[in-house]
This record gives structure tokens, sequence and C-alpha cells, in this order.
């Protein structure tokens, strides 16, 4: 093979006539100037991502009247802090001016043991249906795929009527309950799918062993479960950071997360719009799962692959 | 803990269909009314212009999704240099929250800061571009924001699904003289038949759940123009307290749901039927 050929049988975008001139010949001249568009595409796409966060932190550096300008592209004339440290902790909410902070630490308290119970749940779930086969469990796994489509509205009222009546609702662990039941069908569909890839022959002999349901479990399934685990924190905990319904219907006015701190800052109707502060309270909302998104690169992209792929 | 869950979904699902058949109001009652609820769920204009609202979002968004996710994927697959800088910069977006992209939308649309106003500055003093406060094109605006915030997501996957196409097969295609285009369109989409149902099914979910983003973008509005029934349920049952209604419309938007997963189901069932036999 040479390297005519490898070039050839790339999937060049314009290429329509070259059959005719044979897969050997490269073309320098049309092939560059196909990249020349394919590299223009992509960079206008790339644009259209990242305007709109150019404008945001652009206009979060820049005070009021620099703002009223209207010059939105323009770098800040005299960069500030100010909008940040006043999205912070002075933003108002009607009455309350305490900033986003709170909703900060209440959005850290309600992800955090969310996140951990539900990712142990689902992996003790996953590892039982896959190795433990019991009665109905091919029924119950059917109905766990449903939950993952269910729309949210149509079990928000019982579940309202439900914990009211165990005195959870509009509580820190209420809203623990939810994100850990809402999250348990497409955790326990990742889990499962990866135990399903794991040799029987491994889980037999551990069988043959002597070992019971827990100690394979534990000294088995789980040293071997930590990519999938990586996996599945980086889904929950964006997954639950941004989330805003649960939030705004089951936390309860005083542990609401940061999402609907942001939204009740942001679209209140009272006083002058400080589009400043709004966007700096907006891009630190968003910074969490942002870092986290850049720092787990390859592995946050795996997340939605292995969430996709549902049944 | 499974059964919990299950459970949870199951009885939260009998209880709405329950309710849907009774006249509650503010809590839940037990004083059955037929289908009286549902005949003046569809009496109501709210809830017609939410359903044409959803149908037209979910075709916009999921065309667009679609096709601009694919013409993206085919692009990165390339061999084009920087292509996890250019990754990155698709798929960043999804990190974020519906809020947050829908209030980057709403600031970057707003007739007196956003791009209408810095065109107008630079000279365009006609320039008009303000679809957010027009009923007609609000919900375009939303479209845009969705795909904005999802299509990096559809570029991943079928990205992953032409990385998993054999390459001889474009060879071969090349060596039978057939244009790359036609290539494309015979041969390789209809192998990533997994991928696109994939990211079909995805976009289906998210268009159905849409709530976060009509809040923080438009809150429904201008009037009742973007209203969807996933907002149409929580304002019933919280500001209006019209539980049984809320609870008629629930079951509606439950009702295409369950036909899509029972033809997915009889699917895999046919499927499972022909391998085994």
């Amino acid at each position: 093979m040479t390297a005519g050929q490898i070039t050839a049988i790339q999937p060049v975008q314009e290429g329509q006539d070259q059959a005719g001139a044979g897969p050997f010949g490269p073309k320098p001249r049309r092939i560059s100037a196909g990249r020349i568009g394919l590299y223009a595409f992509l960079v206008v796409a790339a644009l259209f991502f990242l305007i709109p966060v150019y404008i945001m932190i652009v206009t979060s550096l820049k005070g009021m009247p620099e703002i009223r300008l209207g010059h939105l592209f323009n770098l800040p004339g005299e960069p500030t802090f100010q909008p940040w440290a006043d999205a912070w902790l002075h933003a108002c909410t009607g009455r309350d001016c305490n900033g986003l902070s709170p909703g900060f630490y209440n959005s850290v308290k309600i992800t955090l043991p969310s996140v951990v119970i539900s990712i142990i749940c689902a992996s003790v779930n996953g590892y039982a249906l896959t190795f433990w086969p019991y009665r109905g469990a091919n029924l119950l796994f059917g109905l766990l795929v449903f939950g993952a489509f269910v729309p949210y509205q149509v079990v928000i009222y019982p579940l309202i009527i439900g914990l009211s009546s165990v005195g959870l609702f509009a509580s820190l662990p209420g809203i623990i309950i939810v994100h850990t039941i809402f999250g348990m069908p497409i955790l326990t569909l990742l889990f499962r799918n990866f135990y399903a890839a794991i040799p029987v022959e491994l889980f037999k002999a551990a069988r043959v062993d002597g070992a019971g349901f827990w100690r394979i479990f534990f000294h088995i399934m789980l040293p071997m479960s930590v990519p999938i685990t990586v996996v599945a924190v980086i889904l929950q905990v964006t997954g639950i950071w941004n989330d805003f319904l649960f939030g705004i219907v089951f936390a309860g006015r005083p542990n609401w997360p940061m999402t609907v701190q942001l939204n009740n800052i942001v679209n209140t109707t009272t006083g002058v719009r400080e589009y400043n502060v709004n966007m700096a309270a907006t891009i630190l909302t968003a910074a969490v799962p942002l870092i986290i998104y850049f720092v787990s690169g390859r592995w946050f992209v795996r997340g939605i692959a292995a969430g996709a792929v549902k049944g | 803990m499974i059964l919990v869950a299950v459970g949870v979904f199951v009885i939260g699902i009998g209880f709405s269909v329950l309710w849907s058949f009774t006249s509650s109001k503010l809590f839940p009652t037990y004083d059955f009314v037929g289908l009286a609820q549902y005949r003046r769920l569809w009496a109501d204009s709210r809830w017609l212009v939410s359903v044409n609202n959803i149908w037209f979002f979910g075709l916009m968004s999921i065309t667009c999704n679609m096709v601009f996710g694919y013409l993206l994927a085919v692009f990165m697959d390339q061999r084009i240099r920087q292509e996890d800088l250019f990754r990155s910069i698709f798929l960043y977006p999804f990190a974020m929250s519906l809020i947050v992209t829908g209030l980057v939308w709403q600031w970057v649309l707003d007739p007196n800061l956003g791009l209408q106003a810095a065109l107008r500055n630079l000279g365009w003093s006609s320039f008009s571009f303000a679809p957010l406060v027009d009923a007609d094109t609000a919900l375009y605006a939303l479209v845009v924001a969705g795909i904005w915030q999802g299509s990096g997501v559809t570029m991943a996957i079928l990205l992953a699904g032409l990385r998993g196409v054999d390459e001889e097969i474009w060879k071969a295609a090349r060596v039978d003289g057939i244009p790359t285009w036609r290539t494309h369109m015979s041969i390789v989409a209809p192998m990533m038949k997994g991928a696109f149902a994939t990211a079909f099914v995805l976009q289906c979910v998210s268009v159905v759940r849409v709530y976060d983003l009509v809040i923080a973008m438009t809150g429904g509005g201008p009037g009742i123009a973007t209203s969807m029934p996933a907002v149409y349920v929580i304002q019933l049952i919280t500001v209006r307290q019209n539980v049984g209604q809320g609870m008629a419309a629930a079951t509606m938007m439950l009702l295409p749901v369950l036909v899509v997963l029972a033809f997915g189901g009889i699917l895999l069932w046919r499927r499972n039927r022909e391998a085994s036999a």
C-alpha cells in the first residue's frame, strides 16, 4: 500500500470525478480548496458555540454605564470584578440580598449525598440484576427502562403528596430521595450493561470458592467497576447540579439549589436589571459542571455515550 | 431499593392517571367525574397552544439538531487538525444547565442589549432582530438555543457511529467510483442506524421534558406563545391549583411515550424472535 492510496481512501468532500482519474495522483489544489471550506464551516460552527459565552464573560467584567453604550462585542474598557463579587454575595431575589453563595452551598449539600447514595444503590442493583437473576428480574428491568423515559411531570404530583405525607416534602432529605429515585433507572442500566460484559466464569469461580453475594460484590466487582463509576459520577454530578425542576419543587425555599437562585436573581422583575451581575452569576452557576467537563475530557463523552445506550 | 424506585414510578403514574378522573383542586380528592377533566383540557386554548408548540418545537429542533449534528460529525471525521479542540467547543454547552442556556440566549437576543443593539451601534440602524418579544418568532429562538445546547451530543454520538464504519467500505465505494456524498447517503448512513436511533431517542426525551429552557428564556411568553405541556402541567398543579386537570394533561404527555416504547418493544421482540428462530 502506497501513500497515494492512503490519501485516496480518505473520504474527501469533493471527489466526485476522481474515479475517472484513478485512485492515484493526489490533487493538492482541489483538496486544499475543499479543506478551506471544511475548516471554514468548522470555525463558523465553533463561533456559533463560543460567541454567547464570550459575550457573557466580557459583559460580566464591565460596569453598567459601559454596558448601556451597547458595544456588545467590545472588550471591557475598565475591567472590574465587582459584578462577580456582587453576584456571589449581594445579588437580590425579592428582598433577600445574599447573592448566589447560599445556593452554591445548597447545591453542594444536595449533590454530594444524592450522587453517593444513587451510585451505591445503582451498582448493587446492576450487580444483582446481572449475576443473581431472581424471579421477575426481567420485568423489573423492563419497568426500569420505561422509567428512564417517563416525563417527570407525570410523577411529580404523586411524589409531592407521598413525601409530604411522611413529612419530607420541601426538605433536604426529600430532594435527595427524589434525585436518588430519578437517577436510578439510567444508572442501573449503566451498571448492568457494564457488569453484563464481565465474563460469567469469574463470578462462577468465586461462587465455587464459597463467596457470597456481598463478598463477590466488594472483592471482585467493585474493584473492577472504577471506570464505570467515574462515568456515573460525572453523569450524576452534572445532572443534579444542573437540575432545576426538582430543586424548585422538592427542596423548599431554604434549600433552593443554585440554578433556582440564579433564575430568581435574573428573572426578578423589581429594580434595575444589572446585566453584569446577572451574567457573572450565570457563569458562576455554570462553572462547576464546566470544570468537570474540561477536567474529565473524554470521560464526559463516554458518559454521554454510555448513558445513551439504553436497553 | 430497585423495588422502591420502580414502585415510585409505577405507583406515581397510577395515581396521576387516577386523579385525572377526579375533580381534585388543590388537594387530591376521590370524587370521580369521568372524562370531564379531559374535555376541559382539550377545550383550554392554553393547552392547545402548548401541544402545537411541542410538535413544532420537537420537529424543528430534532430535524435541525440531526442535520447540524450529522454535518458536524462528517466534517469532524475528515482527519482535521485540532479535533479535540473542536470537539470540546461543540460539546461544552451540553455541560451547562438548560437554565444557563436559556439565560445566555435571552441576553444575546435581548433587543436593548444583545445582537440588535450591537449591530445598530455599528451603524446598521434599521437592523431589527428581536425574536423573543414577538409571539410568532419566540419559538424559533427556543429552537436555536436548543440546538446550541444539544447538537454537540448528536455530533459526538454520530461521530462515534462514523468511526465504527469499516474503512474498507470507503475504499470499495471509491474504487467503484461512487461519489463521496452518495456513499454517505446510501451506504454509510444506513449502516449507522443504531447511532441515529440513539441520538433520536435522546432528542425525543429532551423535547418532551423541555421545561427549564422555556422557564429561563421566555417564561412561556410572550403571552402564552411558548407554553409547553411540561410547563402547563406544573402551572396547573402549582399556580392554578387544578390538580385534576393537571393530571389529565400529564397523562396525555405519557401517552406518546407509551406508544413509542410499545413500538420499540415490539420491534425488539420481533427481532429476538427472528434471531432465535
